[in-house]
């Protein structure tokens, strides 16, 4: 076993200037010697996207591998609401201290300061790079860019193209990634599986992939692997990702070595459509900018039947409105999703299940018109009115909490280097900067952040130390070996003649994730947990049918590989659950809450980040790493 | 509800494929259209047989991933509607649905109903994006752009490259996908400086790609889940004829 010392290797200074300073000590290549370098990329999302074509304008050669048929695909394409920045444009005395201070108190004090600065700080020149691209954001009559405000701050400070926000800004760095597979810069693999990530004298070096059409596994040596791979919330089976969303890269480097991090902190976003049905396969977002015009509520009595229109005003619990009087129906995410559950845990939930509550757009229609409710969220209505066959311009929309992103992640330093020497990770699939909870608008923000203005220069800092490899090695035995083992558990899994299909597996498992490790844990759920997962996991490994060859399009094989991963971890996420005695953020332990029902944080023993090791053996090791808080004072979180 | 499917089944591009009959009772018409798929392939699975392949991901309408033919319509019978947002509901009981893979010749069939689309890619690649590197960026609000015109380039930029333009064109032509992209950049004077330039690349790959001629029948627009609409086509026309003066 490995000590891990978790040192996030900031440098020591002044917070204000202390990514500036850093930034011009790190090592250069010019395109000359960066040209000697490949880089592999994993993912092309709106981290990876960015970071493959940042490094290829710098002159490395970047290998980028996507397990969709085209970048475009990715799945920062749905996120709908906004992009924040501190841009200050509407004077309303927002500045990158601020911006820097909310995601801190966003994340219930769970973040590092200098990671979650350096992020404010950029935030300023992601926009400015993503109007020179052309990203068609929102503007105002005299032509100048637009801004709406999100959940858990004050300002004004979100830049948005309508609902499509994520699309428009996956769209910019699909076309600057595309301009540079033009310019041969760029070589993207598409519809490739990550399987495993290959270590040469403990340094990363390459990865094991499966081609998706012809099944084929094969191996890649480079100086260098960067994940942008996303997050796991789909180990929840329902969930706001698309379909494919996993955690196989990430766990794969997880059981090489790396060290994954507040696996038990994920996000349940509050306005989401609600589960109808046993068939459902996934659950649609309905985006945060909503709760600037809509108003929570559900009736005051309990199991009230009648249509939401025919309740009368007084008889409304505006609950959001009165608990929380200064941010209202804007509080965070976990507050929102925590009392919504509240509500309809006491029997006034709405809708055939009574899991639901009512977002009531009326007053807003009637004080803005219905044609400034359709030019901000049309796209919004109309999809809620697809899937739900009701009108939210004339009756109230019946929202409940999803699971939509995962905090947590591979623990990176500074640099965003994983513990694997030369293995980097980026965007959703680290840990870095939401500590507990994440503010809206704030995914597309560190995406970008890592991708265009972060990993290139510390990964260029990185490789100006390495020397260049001379030739392809995957002859070497590190990645014969690797190839071999990836292909034994596909032979394994083949050979598992049951008669379930995995997505059933899936669905049992995510049900006791949800049931368990959802939005509110405690002690004797989460041991429960420990003891039905492993039955899953048995239950997958004689149970499951996949027909066909693996040597072919194999949807089934694809998906078995991938839940796989997600029982392994879905384990792991109970043990970090279990060990944080204490509610902060997202991560709701019932034991520990306020008499007012609000998370109480236990600064004196849980101010760290909780980093676990592998192992196949026993239970997993945990390693910490303590959180210091210099600039900020560490406060309980109020929303009143 | 009780339906009966014909589903296109083919196991690659080299091999023939055909028509096989599936039925599936008591479906919820209020599940979605791939749920369905999803119900018919788990009973697939369970009686060891080969599941249909279909392309889909984000099942919200934006990635762009899923599209085949439903009863000869990309994307099927309800307008402005991708097939992962179609629901049961839009069929009546005993229903005979027909499915099939986008008939493209620059689409080659990769299973069943899934079909390759990355010939859009090169020609996005070919020009669709504006040459600035990361950090060569003016402070953003140093170029205003009217409303309007910011409105409009979104409309263009919506689309999703899933590929019911050519699906639906008797010509298969990229016309109205390569229009989308010449026109969300033509709008903006970010995208004005490499305009003549774009816009020959991109119609030239357009051919090289083997998409046919635009007729301007307007099958596409008709089609299109994001209602892009005919005058991006107007305007790749327009900007064509431009660069050659």
């Amino acid at each position: 076993m490995i000590d891990f010392n978790l040192f996030s290797k900031a440098p020591d200074g002044d917070l204000y200037t202390k990514w500036e300073d850093y930034k011009s000590s790190l090592k250069k290549l010019s395109p000359e010697e960066a040209n000697k370098y490949k880089v592999i990329v994993i993912g092309t999302g709106l981290a990876g996207a960015s970071a493959s074509a940042t490094l290829a304008e710098k002159g490395f050669n970047v290998h980028a591998f996507s397990f969709h048929e085209s970048p475009r695909r990715a799945h920062s394409i749905a996120a709908q609401g906004g992009i924040n920045a501190a841009k200050n444009y509407k004077g309303d005395g927002d500045s990158v201290m601020r911006l820097f201070y909310d995601t801190i108190k966003g994340g219930d004090f769970r973040s590092r300061e200098d990671n979650v600065y350096r992020l404010a700080e950029i935030s300023k020149n992601i926009i400015d790079q993503c109007v020179a691209q052309g990203v068609p954001f929102a503007r105002e009559y005299g032509g100048l860019l637009d801004n709406r405000s999100f959940g858990g701050v004050q300002v004004s400070r979100t830049f948005y193209a309508r609902g499509q926000t994520g699309q428009q800004l996956l769209l910019g760095a699909y076309s600057a990634l595309s301009r540079q597979m033009e310019n041969k810069k760029v070589r993207f693999y598409s519809r490739h599986d990550m399987l495993d990530v290959v270590l040469v004298n403990g340094k990363a070096k390459g990865i094991v992939t499966r081609d998706l059409i012809s099944g084929e596994i094969s191996t890649h040596s480079a100086d260098v692997v960067i994940l942008a791979t996303g997050g796991y919330s789909n180990v929840y089976y329902l969930s706001t990702n698309a379909m494919a969303s996993n955690v196989t890269a990430n766990w794969r480097a997880h059981r090489r070595g790396a060290l994954f991090a507040n696996p038990s902190f994920t996000q349940i976003h509050p306005t989401c459509i609600p589960v109808k049905n046993d068939f459902q396969s996934k659950l649609t977002l309905m985006s945060e900018s909503l709760r600037n015009d809509g108003r929570v509520w559900v009736p005051k009595k309990k199991s009230d039947q009648r249509k939401a229109t025919d309740i009368p005003e007084d008889e409304r619990d505006y609950y959001l409105e009165r608990i929380y009087p200064a941010f209202g129906n804007l509080v965070p995410r976990d507050v929102a999703s925590r009392r919504a559950k509240e509500v309809c845990d006491e029997g006034r939930g709405v809708g055939p299940t009574g899991y639901a509550v009512y977002l009531d757009f009326q007053k807003a229609i009637e004080e803005k018109g219905e044609d400034f409710i359709r030019e901000k969220y049309g796209n919004l209505f109309d999809m809620y009115q697809n899937i739900t066959d009701e009108n939210p311009y004339q009756t109230p929309m019946k929202i409940y909490p999803a699971v939509h992103y995962t905090m947590g992640g591979l623990w990176v330093d500074y640099n965003l280097m994983t513990t694997i020497n030369g293995l980097f990770s980026i965007g959703e699939s680290n840990f870095s900067d939401h500590g507990a909870n994440r503010l809206g608008a704030s995914a597309l923000m560190q995406g970008l952040a890592d991708g265009y203005f972060v990993v290139p220069h510390t990964a260029m800092d990185f490789l100006a130390k390495e020397k260049p490899l001379e030739k392809d090695i995957t002859d070497m035995p590190e990645f014969v070996e690797a190839k071999k083992k990836t292909e034994e558990e596909i032979s394994k899994l083949m050979k598992v003649d049951g008669s379930l299909a995995v997505d059933e597996v899936h669905r049992e498992l995510g049900k006791i994730v949800w049931d368990k490790i959802g939005m509110a844990r405690n002690e004797k759920g989460l041991k429960n947990a420990l003891e039905e997962i492993p039955k899953i996991k048995q239950k997958f490994w004689s149970q499951i049918s996949i027909p066909g060859d693996d040597k072919d399009v194999n949807q089934e094989l694809e998906k078995a590989l991938r839940i796989k991963d997600f029982i392994e971890l879905a384990e792991l996420m109970a043990h970090d659950a279990l060990d944080r005695k204490e509610s902060c953020g997202a991560h709701f332990r019932e034991e520990y809450q306020t008499e007012e029902n609000e998370a109480k944080r236990n600064d004196k023993d849980y101010k760290y980040v909780a980093a676990w090791e592998y192992s196949e053996e026993k239970s997993p090791q945990l390693f910490k790493e303590e959180l210091q808080y210099k600039n900020v004072k560490l406060k309980t979180r109020s929303y009143k | 509800m009780n339906i009966n499917l014909k589903i296109w089944r083919q196991k690659s591009d080299h091999q023939d494929g055909g028509l096989r009959s599936y039925r599936l009772e008591n479906i919820d018409p209020n599940i979605s259209f791939l749920e369905m798929l999803d119900i018919l392939n788990i009973k697939l699975v369970k009686e060891k047989k080969d599941p249909v392949a279909f392309d889909h991901d984000c099942r919200e309408g934006i990635c762009g991933s899923c599209g085949f033919m439903i009863n000869g319509r990309p994307h099927g019978p309800q307008k402005a509607t991708t097939v992962c947002q179609l629901h049961m509901r839009a069929f009546n009981n005993e229903d005979n649905i027909l499915l099939e893979p986008f008939r493209a010749e620059s689409f080659p069939v990769i299973k069943d109903l899934s079909v390759d689309r990355k010939a859009f890619d090169r020609i996005i690649s070919s020009g669709g994006y504006v040459a600035v590197d990361t950090g060569d960026a003016l402070e953003a609000n140093s170029i205003p752009i009217a409303k309007e015109d910011a409105d409009e380039a979104f409309l263009s930029s919506a689309c999703i490259g899933c590929g019911a333009c050519v699906a639906a064109c008797k010509n298969s032509s990229a016309m109205l996908f390569t229009a989308a992209k010449v026109s969300h950049l033509a709008l903006l004077p970010q995208g004005e400086k490499e305009g003549k330039e774009r816009v020959v690349n991109m119609v030239a790959t357009m051919d090289e790609e083997g998409f046919g001629a635009c007729t301007n029948t307007g099958a596409c627009s008709a089609e299109c889940p994001k209602e892009i609409g005919q005058t991006n086509i107007a305007r790749l026309n327009r900007e064509f004829i431009k660069s050659k003066i």
